[in-house]
């Protein structure tokens, strides 16, 4: 029904173009001036038909349903039932009249359904009736104001750039999306877990507080050692450095070797060969990683001696590393490009090597740039989830030692959240807190790298 | 030697040493690329081949408890199973009842499927002998290719020694073929690993980037051409670009939990769907995108404005009929770049639940599905040794897609973008 209503709107807004170019026409051909060009009269009276239509209509089925509920109940509300109780009433009045339902039907829920059935042919009608009369109302005045000396232009341009402003609002409305999706869930969460014991906790075991029955009283003592956040914190940070370690040096490296020394032609094909390593997904990486770097390094372990599990934090960390090398490398490849030729050139005239250029005049130089560089690609290896889901255990050790496995924040959300999830479960709602962390964490990381970027530009833009 | 050549030397030297390091770092990430794909492509290669066993069946009438002259339908609602037993056990006609599950489980489950869709081709096969091709279980296919070893005592292998006896005949008498896999192709996954194959996840990841395109190339692109062309100096804009820069570094991962918490908690879309992943990741692309389309409308220069606006065209339609065209060659390659990178994306979408196991090919955004990238964690997963040509495989085919996306992003840049000089 609401698509057919949807397509009718927009087929009226098209046939009223061609009406309001017509009218436009015809007064041109009687030899006034017109004000706009005539397809400006034709979006003119199309805007006018279809948008107060679209936009009666979008508000009508978002509040059609809340408002049809509280009619049917109203009968019951002042009876003293819980909202809850309510709540089922209704959903089974709305299944039976559908035809879904398959349970004990009483009078009252016979009674409902006729009030609902009624209430929604009402709203459906209505709804019909409503549209049909604003679409008819605004399409005529706006065709009546249509004459030669009425400006189209402007009002069409107005709205489109009222359009153009609305797109630009997704990147705010991304943003609060995620802080509200994040927000009440850790809110709820942090009622029952004190924070004082999520940030200072060192056992993280959400499996502990898994209850069949969800009636049955959870001891808060169990919740005590379940959720202590610094084992995945510590498990974070150190597969991040690990990363880093390889990720620094070797991106560092051969983002100076490729904007100093190497030659047009080499740039031109080992450039793209290095982004490859950036486009490869990161589930292929941690494929990777626990298929042949585990094992291989664990071969090594075994040789010489040491106890090597086959899921440790150097495995996925050093392949963390390899893939945030091509962000560090390109970026510092960018940022060293972009030192003033001047200050080579007074360098290498005081006799200075090439490397001693490098190293004493354009790092020093590029180092915003280049710190901000190593922030964003720390922030990616925080956020980094499949490698270290599928490399790096399950289970959070708090261990400083590479050759144990250890868990990271994302990895602990992937292992909390995959398959059903029971809303209002305190180990599902301590997956929005890590999250919450975590786009916090990132966040901070982000605009402190950004700051290091716009430093760096001003300075020699 | 002087001192002071000494001391030039030694700056000599560590100015080599220094070019050294840069290009031992150039080496060692593009040899860790050539190991990378060489592992991935050397296991992930027999993936493409599919063992077959060629049986002889002998469709007896009897077995199949058919009339004399049964019509198509009958021979269609007929029960294989006793008839493919009997071709199984037919192949060693000493083996005791153990002997003969044994010899069942030589090839998949669906064996009588496959008889059954045998006869259905040439009807007129009833009563008559026909050698059949049978799918090999996946333990019997990875000894066949040679990933799994037979040297090993019994009760480590798969296959027993009974079953290797009989597959060593099988050998000798040519029976045992090997083609190209078009069922890895065309069928949707499965328990079984000589039976799972990606068309499944191939139909979704195809929705989930349509559903993405459709979402966010045009708000992308019109919030691109309001910041870029119209937008006022104010606290607004400002903030609108800090926001976009930082949803662009954001972890993916905080997607999916947007997706959980709002889409499908709040919205009640259907879960493991690509319509919600499509959504998800198109809030994950739409940053990308909107800086791609900005830096090439960017790109576009002022000459061009003016010159419109000299002409009497309004700001909108300076913006609607010349600038914006122009700028499209680089939107375009912005968002398929944007567009590959979604559809490697696998964090998000195990959120929103499409790590389901589903084992039918989806028709529609609204059915569940799976997806390439969530496809290799599933089998990477599995524990079953079939699985991991199978992984290696589906990487490949993702890589395929990824390196095709990246290749029309670089053809559309070139081919159709304007040089400014």
């Amino acid at each position: 029904m609401n698509l057919i209503i949807f397509t009718t709107i927009l087929l009226l807004g098209f046939t009223t173009y061609y009406f309001g170019k017509k009218k436009a026409l015809l007064i041109k051909n009687s030899n006034t001036r017109l004000t706009a060009l005539p397809k400006f009269y034709g979006y003119y009276l199309a805007i006018w038909c279809a948008i107060p239509a679209f936009i009666i209509f979008s508000l009508w089925s978002i509040f059609e349903p809340t408002i049809v509920k509280l009619l049917v109940l109203t009968d019951y509300s002042n009876q003293g039932y819980l909202s809850d109780e309510l709540n089922l009433f209704y959903e089974k009045t709305k299944a039976l009249s559908r035809g879904l339902y398959s349970g004990e039907v009483t009078i009252f829920l016979e009674n409902s359904v006729i009030k609902y059935q009624n209430l929604n042919s009402i709203a459906q009608n209505s709804k019909i009736v409503v549209i049909l009369a604003i679409i008819i109302f605004s399409t005529l005045f706006s065709y009546k104001k249509i004459s030669n000396n009425h400006r189209t232009r402007e009002p069409v341009e107005k709205f489109l750039k009222a359009v153009l402003f609305t797109a630009s609002l997704a990147a705010i409305l991304t943003t609060l999306g995620i802080v509200f999706s994040l927000i009440f869930e850790t809110i709820r969460f942090f009622k029952v877990i004190p924070l004082f014991d999520f940030i200072f906790g060192t056992h993280w075991y959400p499996a502990k507080t898994f209850v069949r029955d969800a009636s049955a009283a959870v001891d808060p003592d169990l919740y005590k050692d379940a959720f202590g956040s610094v084992p995945l914190f510590a498990g974070t940070f150190f597969i991040a450095f690990i990363a880093m370690c390889i990720a620094i040096p070797i991106g560092l490296l051969s983002g100076i070797y490729l904007s100093e020394y190497a030659s047009k032609n080499v740039r031109k094909y080992v450039k793209p060969l290095i982004e490859i390593l950036a486009g490869i997904p990161t589930v292929v990486y941690g494929f990777f990683a626990a298929l042949t770097v585990g094992p291989f390094l664990r071969e090594i372990g075994i040789s010489l001696g040491l106890e090597v599990s086959s899921e440790s934090a150097l495995a996925a960390g050093a392949v963390m590393g390899i893939m945030i090398i091509p962000f560090i490398s390109s970026l510092s490849d960018d940022v060293i490009t972009s030192v003033p030729q001047s200050l080579r050139d007074g360098s290498y005239a005081m006799g200075a090597t090439k490397s001693e250029t490098i190293k004493k005049v354009i790092f020093p130089a590029a180092l915003p740039g280049i710190v901000g560089s190593i922030l964003l690609g720390v922030s990616r290896a925080i956020g980094e989830t499949m490698i270290v889901v599928m490399a790096s255990g399950l289970a959070a050790n708090l261990t400083f030692n590479p050759l144990e496995s250890t868990s990271t924040i994302t990895a602990q959300i992937v292992v909390i959240l995959i398959g059903d999830q029971q809303f209002g479960d305190p180990k599902t709602q301590a997956a929005f807190a890590l999250g919450m962390t975590l786009f916090l964490v990132t966040l901070c990381l982000n605009i402190l790298a950004l700051k290091f970027v716009k430093k760096y530009r001003e300075k020699y833009d | 030697m002087t001192r002071k050549e000494i001391f030039l030397q030694k700056r000599y030297n560590s100015e080599k040493r220094f070019k050294l390091y840069g290009k031992l770092a150039i080496s060692f990430a593009l040899i860790f690329l050539c190991i990378f794909l060489y592992k991935i492509f050397s296991t992930g290669f027999s993936a493409f081949q599919k063992t077959l066993i060629k049986v002889d069946v002998t469709y007896n009438s009897e077995l199949l408890f058919l009339d004399e002259n049964p019509s198509l339908d009958d021979i269609k609602n007929a029960d294989y199973y006793d008839l493919a037993l009997e071709t199984m056990a037919n192949l060693d006609l000493n083996a005791d009842e153990d002997q003969q599950n044994e010899l069942k489980r030589m090839v998949s489950y669906i064996f009588d499927t496959e008889i059954k869709n045998h006869l259905l081709k040439n009807p007129d096969l009833l009563g008559k002998t026909s050698s059949v091709l049978l799918t090999a279980s996946d333990d019997l296919d990875q000894i066949f290719k040679g990933n799994y070893p037979r040297d090993i005592p019994e009760d480590l292998r798969r296959v027993s020694d009974y079953q290797l006896t009989v597959y060593d005949k099988l050998i000798k008498d040519e029976k045992i073929i090997s083609k190209f896999n078009f069922s890895f192709f065309t069928r949707a996954d499965s328990r079984e690993a000589e039976l799972a194959g990606i068309a499944s996840a191939v139909v979704g990841s195809f929705f989930t980037i349509l559903v993405c395109l459709f979402i966010s190339f045009p708000v992308a692109v019109l919030a691109a051409i309001y910041l870029e062309e119209f937008a006022p100096k104010n606290k607004i804009t400002d903030f609108i670009e800090v926001n976009i820069n930082n949803l662009a570094a954001v972890p993916s991962i905080v997607f999916g939990l947007l997706g959980l918490g709002i889409l499908l908690a709040v919205f009640h879309l259907p879960r493991s769907t690509s319509l919600v992943g499509g959504i998800t990741l198109s809030l994950m692309t739409l940053p990308t995108i909107i800086i791609a389309a900005r830096a090439s409308l960017k790109a576009v220069p002022p000459s061009i404005r003016e010159a419109a606006l000299a002409m009497g065209a309004s700001r909108m339609q300076t913006t609607m009929h010349h600038t914006v065209p122009l700028s499209m060659p680089g939107t375009l390659s912005g968002t398929i770049i944007g567009l590959a990178q979604a559809l490697g994306e696998t964090a998000p979408l195990i959120l929103i639940g499409m790590v389901a196991f589903i084992n039918t090919i989806p028709m529609s955004p609204m059915d569940p599905s799976a997806s390439l990238p969530v496809q290799v964690y599933l089998w990477a997963e599995s524990a079953e040794r079939g699985f991991v040509e199978k992984v290696s495989a589906c990487i490949m085919v993702l890589l395929g897609f990824l390196i095709l996306m990246n290749l029309l992003a670089q053809i559309v840049r070139h081919k159709f973008e304007t040089k400014w000089s």
